[in-house]
Formats: C-alpha cells, sequence, structure tokens
C-alpha cells in the first residue's frame, strides 16, 4: 500500500496551524484578558470597580495589592481572612506570569522583574495603548476614571479590550 | 412592659410586617431591633422616615469626596448610582432591586465600610435599622 506521508503531514501541519490562529484570534489578537470567573473574586473586587482581569497584573503585584488592602487607593478594603486568601490565590494562579498562561500579555511585557506596580493604568504597556486618548475624552463625565474600562472599551466585562 | 416583652413585640412585629414570612432581611432587621433597645432603653421602633433623613444628610467627619451616602448612591434611593472611579451601582430601593438584603454579612460588610467613609465612624443599629426600613418601603 502506498501511504501518502507527505500529504498527510501537510494537511496536519495546515490544521494546526490554523488551530493556533484561531486560538489567538478567539483571545482577541492579543487584547483578550480573561474575566474572573471565581464568584467571591467578582463579588469582592468587583463592587467598587470592576472586577479587573488578574491577567493584567503580575502576581508580585497582586501579592503587594492583597498586603495593603488597607490602604487601598486611599479606602480601607480589608477583608476576612479566608476570604483574602482565597481572593489573593485567585489572582496568583490567573496573575500575567502564572503557569499556564498561553502568551505574555501586550500590558506587561515591558515590565521589568523587580517592578511589582499596583495601578495597571501605569503599566508602560497600558500607557503607550492609551497615548492618543486625549484629556477631552478621559475628561467625559461617562468615563470618570482611567479604572472605568468598560466606558470605551464596551466588551471588558467580556474580557476583550479591543479599540 | 419589662424589656424582654418589647423585645420579643419588636421582633414579633419585624416579622409579621409585610406579607412576606420572615427572611434573613427580616430577621436581620430583627437583630438591629435588639441591639437598638439594649443601646437605648427609650427606642420603640424604626422609622423609615429617619432612614430617610440619614441617607440624605450631609457629614463633615468622613471623606472629603462622599459627605453622604447620595454621593455615590442617586439621590433617589430608586436611581442607579455610581462610584467614585464610575462603576454603576444599582438602585438601592428593595422595590427596584429586589434581590437587595438577603446576605446578612454583605449588608453589614457595607454598612461598616461606607458608615466609616460618609460619617467618620460605624453606624449604630438603630441608624442602620431605621436606614433599612426606608430602602425596603422603597
Amino acid at each position: 500500500m502506498n501511504i501518502p506521508f507527505r500529504a498527510i503531514a501537510t494537511s496536519l501541519g495546515a490544521l494546526v496551524f490554523s488551530g493556533l490562529l484561531y486560538g489567538y484570534a478567539q483571545a482577541g489578537g492579543g487584547h483578550y484578558y480573561a474575566p474572573v470567573s471565581d464568584t467571591v473574586v467578582q463579588e469582592e473586587c468587583g463592587s467598587c470597580h470592576m472586577a479587573f482581569a488578574p491577567s493584567m497584573l503580575p502576581a508580585r503585584s497582586w501579592q503587594r495589592m492583597m498586603g495593603g488592602l488597607d490602604q487601598h487607593f486611599g479606602d480601607n478594603a480589608s477583608l476576612d481572612a479566608a476570604t483574602a486568601a482565597r481572593v489573593g490565590s485567585y489572582l496568583a494562579n490567573h496573575a500575567a506570569d502564572a503557569p499556564g498562561q498561553p502568551y505574555r500579555a501586550k500590558l506587561v511585557r515591558n515590565l521589568p522583574d523587580s517592578a511589582a506596580p499596583l495601578r495597571i493604568t501605569e503599566l508602560p504597556g497600558w500607557v503607550n495603548k492609551h497615548r492618543k486618548v486625549s484629556a477631552r475624552e478621559w475628561a467625559d463625565p461617562a468615563v470618570r476614571s482611567k479604572s472605568n474600562c468598560g466606558a470605551c472599551h464596551t466588551a471588558a466585562a467580556r474580557g476583550y479590550y479591543e479599540d | 412592659m419589662n424589656r424582654t416583652t418589647i423585645a420579643l413585640w419588636l421582633t414579633l412585629s419585624a416579622l409579621c410586617s409585610g406579607a412576606a414570612l420572615a427572611g434573613p432581611r427580616e430577621d436581620q432587621l430583627a437583630r438591629y431591633a435588639t441591639a437598638a433597645m439594649q443601646a437605648n432603653p427609650a427606642f420603640t421602633a424604626f422609622s423609615a422616615m429617619r432612614g430617610q433623613a440619614l441617607f440624605q444628610q450631609k457629614f463633615s467627619g468622613g471623606k472629603p469626596d462622599t459627605p453622604a451616602c447620595t454621593s455615590c448612591h442617586a439621590s433617589s434611593p430608586r436611581s442607579a448610582g455610581r462610584s467614585p472611579v464610575g462603576k454603576a451601582i444599582e438602585p438601592m430601593a428593595l422595590s427596584v432591586t429586589p434581590t437587595r438584603y438577603t446576605d446578612p454579612a454583605k449588608v453589614e460588610k457595607w454598612f461598616k465600610r461606607n458608615c466609616t467613609e460618609v460619617i467618620g465612624r460605624e453606624c449604630s443599629a438603630q441608624e442602620k435599622g431605621d436606614w433599612l426600613s426606608y430602602m425596603f418601603g422603597q
């Protein structure tokens, strides 16, 4: 029997490539940050502001964040110990540099390993992506603050941050 | 009537208020009633009108950017509010957001947090009960 190895290999290769491409496209072409799927994290982190995707910051940032909840950007956002442990481990396990993340998110790509920033809006990648947003747009009453992602990124709650 | 009788009567009236059977909301209100009376023997019942006044009052002891409940919750409990960073807050009126006030720990958590930020101290049991009574009737 004459098995067409080359044809099979070529088709398999094409299949794998399109699969990878499809996965990347589904992930929003690098604009996808999986939303929080844990109900406790969603509740505790998503009451005052949107529950930011853990993949927007490295684990060391989330550790710093959880260590200073009593002074959380001017608010006392302290949690009881059990809740804090659950939230902390979820954030660390889904952080930008957590094992299993498919690719390094654009937001943290140029972040030095020593830096553990607390504000997503101060990441070099974030600043670069928003450099063309005018002061007038930031001042729009519907925006109110740079942490109100959904005001412009209408699919932010689902994890998509296209322009 | 001695205090135990009053406490019983208050608990009963809280339990029987409204057509619904006693649920987490009524239980929590009853607990606040008991605590309010322990703090002040002259206490008789919660007042939605006092609750409304508390909701609208401007304080100076808390954070300057949030002097009142209405700073983040809209001036009407039936309207949606906005957090300082712009996130929408569902209306506080029970008739508009019927899912509210069923988790006593959540209610306590937000009273503690928001009273401290707005007034600069924690709210008393009577204030909490008045405030809830106002929202339950809205």
